[in-house]
């Protein structure tokens, strides 16, 4: 009876266990299959002409995506200037000056923030920009993505700041700098790695983003000159293509995929071993 | 203080306390005030999201009161719009998510915390973490290309076990309520898992080697004390999942089908909040139509923050654990 009782905790135990080994397996499993299927259809059906033509009328085989590559890179740096600077300075103060119930509530509103989906910023920068000026522009598009970089860059400027020893601040005071000039020449400086990084990470998540795409810098099957016509853009680029029923934007849609997730891993991979070290990252 | 303070030779008034322009010019409040407006501008941001979608659909919360959450009928010929289908879609296939997500990412976190050597535990997070990092239109593209047709292989048998149920009647066509539920389960199992297992990994060692001691399994061990204890975290790292399926729009608009009707079965094509939204707001004519939409982001927003505001305290609770 005993044994019997003994055999079976055992047997839960290893049956369990092996389960979890199983979870495991397939959560990791699913990453490897993601990126050997892209490899191959993405890869394989990628061509110079995609990062030098521009997409060809329907029916007619051959284009690239220059313009969705080129308009991808001019909004992503007008997020940065949205998004980093606030998000950044934002950051500072909650590292350096903060520590009362306005960081607390700071905090959670970003966290909150970073929670919003990612259509209904779209939804924010159309009322903003789209609507009063009546079109589509990389402007609104720029704006979206920045809004959206605001909550991460401010939580990992924050988090790389702390991890800075207070020995640090402490001593440049002792030598008579100022708080701003200890944050500014010392704390910062030390701190600089960890937050570029952050900045990295930050741009690659955004550089996915599809949906405060669609209504704001909209789509462009042409050169988008300046920043207030509307543009292509790589994710967007996937989707209409995905869609359509086009065998040839099928096989583009998967270029493009490769294109944008290569970018994406990459930066991902370079950033982890930047930071090895350090444990968390923010997202 | 002010007896000894006399005696010693004073350096001049301006020595007792600076006045805000000396602060400045030091850098001090400048850099204080130039940050705080950063912190500040946050929330200002914030509630102008709050506020640009309030005032924005004014129209349709004119028209529709609070009828527009429960009526079924999108028809934008006639100016008729309810949320009804939308909102069935979006908790069917987040639920969907959360039922095969759960299982695998909480097991999956349980592995990697407490049972793979740190070295193999290490690299195998940072692949799953590499999961989390790829777009949602990634996701979505694979979605229709590949696990659209292994569902088709799949639905027969599927069908054979549970087709007596109402959730898997009905013709399939591959794109599906049930197809979407995959796909975001997917999407989210890297958030379980890497949050859990941190909270997972905050345990203190004596909880496991008290439940070892005493006789335990390893399994026991885990089920029993370990992840009690991390309860909380756990249930945390849910609803943030949960959250970000109930938001997530590329994914599942390229696989749900995109019909606004609520059927029963999971086989059936559905629609949801967020891919209603991408599918047709660039083609609302008329200031009805937009305002309906915008209302709808208003629902998605506040459905995500109600269960983002409970994740994060949830999270947060969880931190004190942490040394």
């Amino acid at each position: 009876m005993g044994d019997l009782h003994t055999l079976r905790r055992k047997t839960v135990n290893v049956v369990m266990l092996t389960i979890t080994g199983l979870c495991t397996l397939f959560a990791a499993g699913t990453l490897v299959f993601i990126l050997g299927y892209l490899f191959v259809h993405g890869g394989s059906s990628l061509t110079l002409d995609f990062f030098t033509k521009l997409p060809t009328p329907v029916g007619e085989p051959g284009g690239g995506m220059a313009n969705a590559i080129v308009g991808s890179a001019k909004l992503l740096a007008l997020a940065m200037v949205v998004g980093v600077p606030l998000g950044f300075l934002g950051g500072v103060y909650l590292a350096e000056f903060g520590g009362s119930t306005f960081s607390f509530v700071i905090r959670y509103v970003t966290d909150l923030l970073n929670g919003v989906p990612s259509i209904v910023i779209g939804i924010f920068a159309y009322t903003l920009i789209v609507l009063p000026q009546k079109h589509f522009s990389t402007l609104a598009g720029g704006l979206a993505l920045g809004v959206m970089m605001i909550p991460i860059a401010v939580r990992s400027s924050e988090e790389f700041l702390r991890t800075i020893p207070n020995s640090l601040r402490e001593g440049a005071m002792a030598l008579g700098a100022s708080k701003a000039k200890s944050i500014l020449t010392v704390v910062i400086p030390a701190a600089k790695n960890g937050i570029m990084t952050g900045i990295m990470l930050n741009l690659a998540r955004v550089a996915g983003e599809t949906a405060p795409l669609l209504f704001t810098s909209f789509g462009n099957r042409f050169w988008s000159p300046g920043w207030e016509q509307p543009t292509s853009a790589l994710p967007v680029m996937i989707f209409t293509y995905a869609i359509s029923p086009y065998e040839d934007w099928h096989r583009q849609a998967w270029s493009a995929g490769f294109v944008l997730l290569t970018l994406v891993l990459a930066v991902n991979i370079f950033a982890r071993a930047v930071l090895a070290k350090k444990k968390h990252v923010a997202r | 203080m002010a007896a000894s303070s006399s005696t010693v030779p004073s350096a001049g008034p301006s020595r007792a306390a600076p006045n805000f322009w000396e602060r400045l010019r030091g850098g001090d409040e400048a850099a204080y005030v130039l940050t705080f407006i950063a912190a500040a501008s946050i929330l200002l941001i914030t509630g102008m999201l709050v506020y640009e979608l309030f005032i924005n659909s004014a129209d349709a919360r004119a028209k529709f009161g609070w009828a527009f959450l429960f009526t079924q009928t999108w028809d934008p010929v006639n100016d008729q719009f309810g949320a009804l289908p939308f909102i069935y879609g979006t908790l069917v296939t987040s639920f969907l998510a959360l039922l095969m997500g759960i299982p695998l990412g909480v097991g999956a976190a349980i592995f990697l915390a407490e049972l793979a050597p740190p070295k193999i535990s290490d690299a195998l997070t940072f692949l799953i973490e590499l999961l989390a990092a790829v777009p949602s239109v990634i996701y979505g593209l694979l979605g229709i290309f590949v696990l659209v047709p292994i569902l088709r292989l799949v639905e027969p048998s599927l069908r054979a076990v549970l087709g007596w149920t109402p959730f898997f009647s009905g013709p399939f066509y591959g794109v599906s309520l049930f197809s979407a539920g995959v796909v975001l389960a997917v999407m989210i199992i890297p958030f379980i898992i890497s949050i859990s297992r941190e909270v997972i990994l905050a345990v203190p060692g004596d909880q496991r080697e008290a439940a070892l001691a005493l006789g335990a399994t390893r399994w026991e061990t885990t089920w029993d004390v370990v992840v009690p204890f991390a309860k909380k975290g756990i249930m945390g790292s849910i609803f943030l999942a949960l959250a970000r399926a109930l938001g997530e729009t590329m994914a599942v608009t390229m696989v749900v089908g995109n019909d606004p009707k609520i059927k029963a079965s999971l086989f059936a094509p559905g629609y949801s909040i967020a891919a209603v939204i991408a599918n047709e707001f660039t083609e609302a004519t008329g200031k009805l139509y937009t305002s309906a939409l915008i209302e709808l982001g208003l629902v998605l927003f506040a459905l995500t923050i109600v269960i983002n505001g409970v994740a994060r305290l949830l999270v947060m609770g969880t931190d004190k654990y942490k040394t």
